[in-house]
């Protein structure tokens, strides 16, 4: 892992910290307040804050722009990409402008399929690979090349992300595809949320055997239940989501107006259970339009306040 | 083969409804495997216009021919007497075949009978998928044998997407995660350790990024 | 057992109902047959195992082209019986009849006699 400094969330993974992160999504619209407000809640209890970049294939307010308004606040941004709607030329300009706001992270995601969004008539493009585009994004901070073979003036300084889904099939190749996403040069990993514990300490050991560990910082992501409802919807609707009964039920057999709190007891208890685990750097907090009890978690789960890194 | 799919009549009767004498011509080749354009569905198309502009009022002549190919100069040239008789041709054939029977009979109006759908095999009777998008630089070598490009929504060379479930994509549960065959097929193939080889980012400039596309070959021209 | 149905049926011998294609029915509205009625065996008790049911896709098929050419698509329909339901194969034949009857000529005549 080679030494972006700029990065905060950076520094407190290679000082041994836990790190903290969560996400906000932009508005569906041009009001930058509404993601300033999300971030304002949240910038005290986290280290870094992720924003999505037209989640779901739902046309939002860029990940870009709002991560240029996150800086000016203050605020540590991680820049979402997916591979979906630009090509290489778009990737790597993007990319640049994002640098020239100074943005120190960047995920490198292919994104959901647009069938699932507002565009589902629209093309896709996929001219790189998630794992290509992290692959791009080395190339253009270490050796301060575009893709064409051009040089980079001042090229990106960036932190280098790209996520993880432990739960998704097949599972054999799950540790093998970390493994390739750390070849192409990921430094840290953002988990797809977890509920069934076990099985990602399952795959946190395959990582572990293989010393993926001590190349690649992994924050495991977490996300609260607002209802039992929700819990049911992750289970049997999200693909790639692993909600066991046993939590599903937990949730459900809890009075409705005691569902929210029992959904933060449960992102609480993982998170405690998730901080013995071998491996794990940090958390990824994703409370879905649920900002506002990023703190309490952050705090309950003793991971406040947040180490001081100038 | 090139697979296809029989044009809804009411499209196909919006585009040749002030015709009087009418061609309908289908193809021997691709089409008339999948049953979209053959023999047969230009005499079913060519007897239900002819009923629907009787109901009109209007004696329309409709000939049927199906020609060999319509994407080769030859066989193509077997209409050349009868072509300019017809106020409209409709193809069965293929995209290609219609664009070629445009080109050569260049001042007759020319309508496809189909949609041309993608590059596949016949899975069985009546049901045809895809296997090919012919992007012109075939990395079959690397995903053992089975295609990501026309065969993964997102085209993703270095699969499978988090939304893989159960062998199945996210976006169909119906529809095989193509990185789940490749996984199983290498598995079969004994090279499971062939998955953590990163393919490399493309050169799209052979597929239809590059523009139209030409394949010459010298050796065989006259 | 002699048993009477309407004379205005032309029955035409097929080997099996999964014989019939949809061109033979669309053939028969074009040379002026103001319904079609495709009777094959029971479903299950195909000779051939699957020949009625493949019949009866081509008969909806059919329907819906004739449908959206304007002759109708509820000219045709299919009934299964076995060889020894003679009364029931008279009662469709005037059920199909009747159909038709409501239904009118095939509109095609109309303009086909002035044709010809």
């Amino acid at each position: 892992m080679t030494d972006t400094a700029r990065s905060r969330l950076q520094r407190i993974l290679s000082e041994g910290h836990l790190a903290v992160t969560s996400e906000c999504g932009p508005p569906r619209g041009s009001d930058p307040e509404a993601i300033k407000t999300k971030a304002e809640i949240i910038k005290d209890y986290v280290d870094a804050v992720n924003i999505t970049d037209n989640q779901t294939s739902v046309t939002r307010l860029c990940s870009l722009a709002s991560c240029i308004h996150l800086k000016l606040m203050g605020i540590e941004p991680v820049l979402q990409m997916v591979t979906r709607d630009r090509n290489r030329i778009a990737i790597q300009s993007d990319i640049l402008g994002a640098a020239s706001f100074d943005i120190p992270n960047i995920l490198c995601l292919s994104g959901d399929h647009q069938s699932f969004g507002d565009s589902a008539q629209g093309q896709n493009v996929h001219d790189l690979d998630s794992m290509q585009l992290i692959q791009t994004v080395r190339l253009m901070r270490d050796e301060g090349k575009f893709l064409g073979g051009a040089e980079v003036k001042r090229p990106p300084n960036m932190f280098v992300g790209a996520a993880a889904n432990p739960f998704a099939d097949p599972f054999e190749i799950r540790v093998p595809r970390l493994a390739k996403k750390i070849a192409a040069g990921a430094e840290f990993i953002q988990t797809q949320c977890i509920y069934n514990l076990d099985k990602f300490e399952a795959w946190m050991k395959g990582v572990c055997d293989r010393g993926l560990d001590e190349k690649v910082h992994i924050l495991a992501g977490v996300t609260p239940f607002k209802s039992a409802g929700m819990a049911k919807f992750m289970k049997n609707r999200v693909p790639g989501m692993d909600v066991p009964d046993e939590v599903v039920k937990r949730m459900a057999d809890t009075p409705k107006e005691k569902q929210a709190e029992e959904g933060i007891n449960i992102c609480v208890e993982s998170i405690e259970r998730l901080k013995s685990v071998k491996g794990v750097h940090g958390f990824h907090i994703m409370a879905i339009e649920w900002e506002q009890k990023v703190p309490e978690i952050v705090e309950r789960a003793g991971l406040s306040p947040r180490p001081k890194i100038d | 083969m090139i697979v296809a799919e029989k044009k809804p009549i009411e499209e196909i009767i919006e585009q040749v409804e002030d015709c009087e004498k009418l061609l309908i011509l289908g193809c021997n080749e691709c089409v008339t495997v999948c049953e979209a354009g053959g023999k047969k569905e230009v005499g079913v198309l060519a007897s239900a216009l002819r009923m629907y502009f009787l109901n009109q009022g209007k004696e329309v002549r409709i000939d049927e021919v199906t020609l060999e190919r319509q994407c080769d100069h030859e066989y193509l040239e077997e209409i050349r007497e009868v072509a300019d008789q017809y106020d409209a041709i409709v193809s069965l054939a293929c995209g290609v075949g219609v664009q070629f029977v445009a080109e050569k009979y260049h001042s007759q109006r020319v309508y496809p009978g189909v949609n041309t759908c993608f590059l596949g095999a016949t899975e069985q009777r009546g049901l045809w998928t895809e296997r090919c998008q012919a992007c012109g630089t075939c990395i079959l070598a690397y995903t053992a044998g089975i295609c990501p490009i026309s065969r993964c929504a997102k085209r993703l060379l270095n699969g499978p997407c988090g939304g893989s479930s159960n062998g199945k994509c996210e976006i169909n549960p119906e529809l095989d995660c193509a990185w789940q065959l490749i996984i199983d097929r290498l598995k079969a193939l004994g090279r499971l350790e062939d998955y953590e080889k990163l393919l490399e980012i493309k050169d799209w400039s052979t597929d239809r990024a590059g523009g139209p596309r030409k394949v010459i070959r010298e050796d065989v021209q006259i | 057992m002699r048993l009477s149905y309407p004379t205005n049926i032309r029955i035409i011998r097929v080997p099996c109902s999964g014989k019939v294609d949809i061109i033979h029915i669309l053939r028969a509205f074009e040379k002026g047959a103001d319904g079609v009625c495709v009777v094959g065996c029971i479903e299950g008790d195909c000779h051939f195992k699957t020949g009625n049911f493949r019949a009866r896709k081509r008969v909806e098929q059919a329907r819906k082209l004739l449908e959206s050419v304007g002759v109708g698509g509820e000219r045709v329909k299919m009934y299964n019986l076995s060889s020894g339901e003679g009364p029931l194969f008279a009662r469709y034949a005037t059920e199909i009849v009747d159909i038709v009857k409501a239904l009118g000529p095939n509109p095609i005549k109309r303009f086909k006699k002035n044709a010809a």
